[in-house]
């Protein structure tokens, strides 16, 4: 049931009303007419603990990291620790307003510098921006920095960009809103970028290349060296995407492999909560070379009188910078996140999150493999993810990665990412992460086994899947052919 | 270990299942070479209770401040239950809802925010969010440009009374696409763009665009009807800039004019969330629903399962970045998915006579504020126009200046409009929202007198 159709013409939430404004509603003299609100806006038309309801139920009819097993390759959904949520939340830090002075804002501004430390500290880097609201927009930023660096050079016939053929879609993406062609890069079987295919394309047109290291095989690219020897013989730049450096916070750092600029999605990596599709944050953190490119504002640091005083850093101080991204200064709320995650895990505890999230993949992979499924590149060491490949099922027994992830629903774990990377066939992508017990891998692995034996047995289980859930599978070509978006607009 | 389940026993019984010794071999792939060395600054893992120390002394030290600054970001009422249900797990740890069967709630949630959000703004259609007012900006001038190839033009009418920061961002992020922003200028007198003013001579090549913000920077009222009627007979679309909440009392985009405008955008911040220093916020992005195919971001359809249950999923993600790649409409994946799960719930529980009320509020307030304090000497109210929800006071002496003594008192007194708009060098930006109480506004004043003399 829609919120919509608990509505009842007249119900006033009244306890929401605004003090003093019932009689003085009709005071808008200043106001002319043809610019009032003519026809009268529409929305529901409930009690507050109508809505309470609705949306405590609503939210029952979701999986999340609260409540299940959430492998979802390359999204790492690790545990949202509370007290991170708690401690961004306090008064202090939801009532500022961004535009006020930074006299009224220590607080929040010391937050922040501590945090773009700690971010260039672990990755090897020279400065950070905090501003990029999401992994998409940090990695706009991070090759917007790339072109404004060819720019100032005077070097402007650089006009594509390598990505490999198994990254993110976001990577060609933002490359195209910079303005760049996008060439493929082929991999190879073991994983690894082919370095061959890689040296036919360098040339004096390369501006860059966008790398996640490990990539999204869930394998740790082993000649990145001689990628980022390649690139910059050629004159060109290298991109690191951090979705995945989960994998390797604390025990290897992008700026030792020769990347030039990197974002991180605190999302994932630093444990700030999804939300059912964001907010993110993309801080984006550059060696010397790529420093004064970064995005503004930043936080600076001054000592006056013994004093620590913290200021914004803008187009004055940083003349080069890309510019703005967002209206004020990113997600300072989760950033704020990002920042109490960093200081209860301290620098041995980023090591561990590395340590056993790659554990825990590297043993699920070996159980799976034990139990008959084919892995995509088993001569490998999993990273903090692995690929496993259901092809031989979807050939032999008809049923597919799909109908695999569709009915892990019913047995109570969220599916793995399905078809990504797109170079697999049949995969599940499956990232365990480090806040998993080995009880719920092992339940993992016993459900996957459960529905192969379906799978052989009474196929229609599977492919029927999901039994338990709220709604069977959706109708997608009815919900694309028969747009219905807006419920008021419905026919 | 902070969040990590693994007992040593259990770690030595993986790492067997496993078939090595230690954890370290699990990295063996990593060339030694690269092996990060031991960091220069250490820090020492702090328990929740210590950091829980640390983070209440610097956010007390942020505390206690009185606002009267907007340009983007209100200080509204927020009901209890708003971030109460907006941070229940299952909200606030799920994932963007790509597997539909396990994601009804958050799908349906968001089909909600689709409707109450065209409705608000009187529009067909609306995704389900971008990053925040300025970066829907862009991609409603990125959309326009797509959607009206008849134009022959990728040039963009942008009034200088378009929040300057959001300008700024445009800039940033349609710099690469050989877009033109094209400034216009606004009348000294009224602060707004003078519609009769506006001239498109035989060999002017046009514009895919005109941008109109409602209200303006300056809180002024712009003639949307006339604006948006010009622009489109001389084949631009229109995009509308707007406050969400303003648009309970004021004319929503999608009545402007004879047709209304073609794409409405802003910030979704005064709808339930909290200032916090500028965000997480939310960018809203409305469109005629025969633009849809060029609206980027996510959008939910309803749709029916297998047994004709009513159900909601993703659609038209061929537009998306995660399907067409490098032919994606935006490169934008995750957006900002809880602010507007509370945004939904802010909506139904204000309902639209709540947010009439808010809206109403927070004008007479400002109204309130304005005589009190143009009653100051050498105060004056600089555009002497309708204005709804803000306005300017030019002061007599430097705004900025006056406005860290106001910080000094803890109060956040505007914004200072110099650094954006050279001419205005002591006009101030001031709003009140329904929030400050008569004896604010009072103290305020008061202060505002004492710094001045």
């Amino acid at each position: 049931m829609l919120i919509f159709e608990r509505s009842e013409a007249g119900r006033f939430n009244s306890a929401q009303r605004i003090a003093g404004q019932e009689s003085q509603a009709l005071r808008l003299e200043g106001i002319p007419q043809a610019m009032r609100r003519k026809n009268s806006l529409q929305l529901p038309e409930v009690s507050e603990l109508q809505s309470v309801r609705h949306y405590t139920q609503l939210s029952q009819k979701n999986f999340s990291i609260d409540t299940h097993f959430y492998p979802l390759g390359s999204c790492t959904m690790k545990y949202n620790p509370r007290g991170c949520n708690t401690l961004a939340m306090l008064p202090g830090f939801l009532g500022r307003h961004p535009a006020g002075s930074e006299q009224l804002g220590q607080g929040v501004m010391a937050s922040l510098y501590d945090l773009q430390e700690i971010l260039c500290e672990v990755t090897g880097m020279k400065a950070t921006s905090l501003s990029p609201a999401a992994g998409a927009q940090g990695e706009f930023a991070g090759v917007a920095m790339i072109r404004a660096y060819h720019d100032a050079r005077g070097d402007e016939t650089r006009n594509e960009i390598l990505v490999p053929d198994a990254a993110h879609g976001t990577n060609p993406a933002s490359a195209v809103m910079c303005g760049y062609a996008v060439k493929e890069i082929p991999t190879n079987s073991e994983g690894d970028v082919d370095l061959d295919a890689l040296r036919k394309v360098v040339g004096p047109q390369t501006a860059g290349i966008m790398l996640t290291n490990p990539s999204t095989l869930g394998v740790f690219e082993r000649k990145i060296e001689e990628i980022a020897s390649i690139l910059h013989q050629a004159g060109g730049l290298l991109y690191y995407d951090g979705a995945n450096l989960n994998a390797i916070l604390g025990k290897t750092r992008p700026g030792d492999m020769g990347f030039d600029v990197i974002h991180i999605n605190v999302h994932k990596t630093f444990s700030t909560p999804h939300g059912g599709g964001g907010p993110g944050a993309g801080p984006v953190v550059a060696n010397e070379r790529l420093a004064p490119y970064l995005p503004i504002p930043m936080v600076g640091e001054e000592k006056i009188g013994g004093e620590t005083i913290y200021r914004w850093l803008g187009e004055e101080d940083c003349p080069q910078s890309i510019g703005r991204l967002s209206a004020w200064s990113g997600n300072v709320g989760v950033l704020l996140r990002a920042y109490i995650y960093a200081r209860m895990l301290g620098t041995e505890g980023m090591e561990r999150v590395a340590n056993y999230s790659v554990l825990n993949a590297n043993y699920l992979m070996k159980r799976l493999q034990k139990a008959g499924f084919t892995l995509a590149i088993p001569q490998r060491r999993a990273t903090h993810e692995f690929i496993v490949t259901l092809k031989r099922e979807a050939k032999e027994l008809g049923v597919s990665a799909m109908d695999f992830a569709k009915r892990l629903l019913d047995y109570g774990h969220h599916a793995p990412t399905t078809y990504f990377p797109l170079l697999v066939p049949e995969c599940l992508l499956i990232e365990p992460t480090e806040t998993e017990d080995r009880e719920t891998l092992d339940a993992f692995v016993e459900a996957m086994v459960t529905i192969l034996g379906e799978a052989e047995n009474s196929p229609d289980q599977v492919k029927g899947a999901p039994w338990t859930l709220p709604v069977r599978r959706l109708d997608d070509v009815r919900a694309a052919r028969e747009l219905d978006l807006n419920w008021y607009q419905r026919d | 270990m902070p969040f990590i389940p693994h007992t040593e026993v259990e770690t030595q019984s993986m790492l067997a299942s496993i078939g090595v010794e230690h954890i370290d071999s699990l990295f063996e792939e990593i060339p030694p070479s690269l092996r990060a060395s031991p960091v220069d600054h250490p820090l020492d893992g702090l328990s929740e209770m210590e950091v829980g120390q640390l983070m209440r002394e610097r956010a007390t030290a942020d505390d206690h401040t009185l606002c009267f600054a907007g340009g983007g970001a209100y200080q509204h009422h927020i009901p209890a239950a708003v971030w109460e249900l907006a941070t229940r797990g299952e909200y606030y740890s799920a994932y963007t809802p790509y597997q539909a069967e396990a994601s009804q709630g958050t799908l349906q949630l968001l089909y909600e925010y689709q409707s109450m959000m065209s409705s608000l703004m009187g529009m067909e259609v609306s995704n389900t969010s971008l990053y925040d007012g300025a970066s829907a900006l862009a991609e409603a001038v990125l959309m326009a440009v797509r959607s009206n190839r008849k134009a022959k033009s990728k040039r963009i009418l942008m009034p200088v009374t378009v929040h300057p920061i959001y300008r700024k961002v445009v800039s940033t992020l349609v710099r690469h696409q050989d877009i033109d922003l094209v400034e216009l200028e606004y009348n000294s007198a009224t602060g707004t763009i003078d519609p009769d003013s506006l001239q498109l001579s035989e060999e002017d090549p046009g514009y895919a665009a005109l941008v109109i913000p409602l209200p303006g920077y300056f809180g002024t009222l712009e003639a949307v009807h006339k604006l948006t009627d010009w622009a489109h007979e001389h084949g631009m679309l229109v995009i509308a800039t707007v406050n969400p909440v303003a648009m309970a009392t004021l004319t929503p985009p999608g009545e402007w004019g004879e047709k209304g405008v073609d794409i409405a955008c802003g910030e979704g911040q005064p709808l339930g969330i909290p200032l916090s220093s500028g965000g997480p916020y939310f960018g809203f992005l409305c469109c005629r629903q025969s633009l849809v195919r060029q609206l980027p971001g996510r959008l939910i359809g309803r749709t029916r399962d297998l047994e004709d249950r009513e159900g909601f999923a993703l659609t038209l993600q061929a537009r998306e970045q995660h399907i067409r790649r490098s032919k994606a409409t935006s490169n934008i994946c995750t957006n900002q998915g809880l602010m507007v799960t509370a945004a939904t719930i802010f909506m139904s529980l204000m309902g639209a006579r709540g947010l009439e009320q808010m809206s109403q509020g927070s004008h007479l307030n400002t109204e309130k504020l304005a005589q009190r304090i143009t009653a100051i000497e050498g105060v004056k109210q600089t555009f002497k126009v309708p204005f709804f929800h803000e306005l300017v006071v030019t002061l007599p002496q430097s705004a900025s200046g006056v406005l860290e003594q106001l910080a000094a008192e803890q109060i956040v007194g505007g914004i200072a409009l110099q650094s954006h708009y050279p001419e205005l060098e002591n006009g101030l930006l001031i709003c009140a929202t329904e929030l400050r109480t008569d004896a604010e506004i009072d103290h305020f004043a008061t202060v505002l007198e004492r710094v001045l003399c």
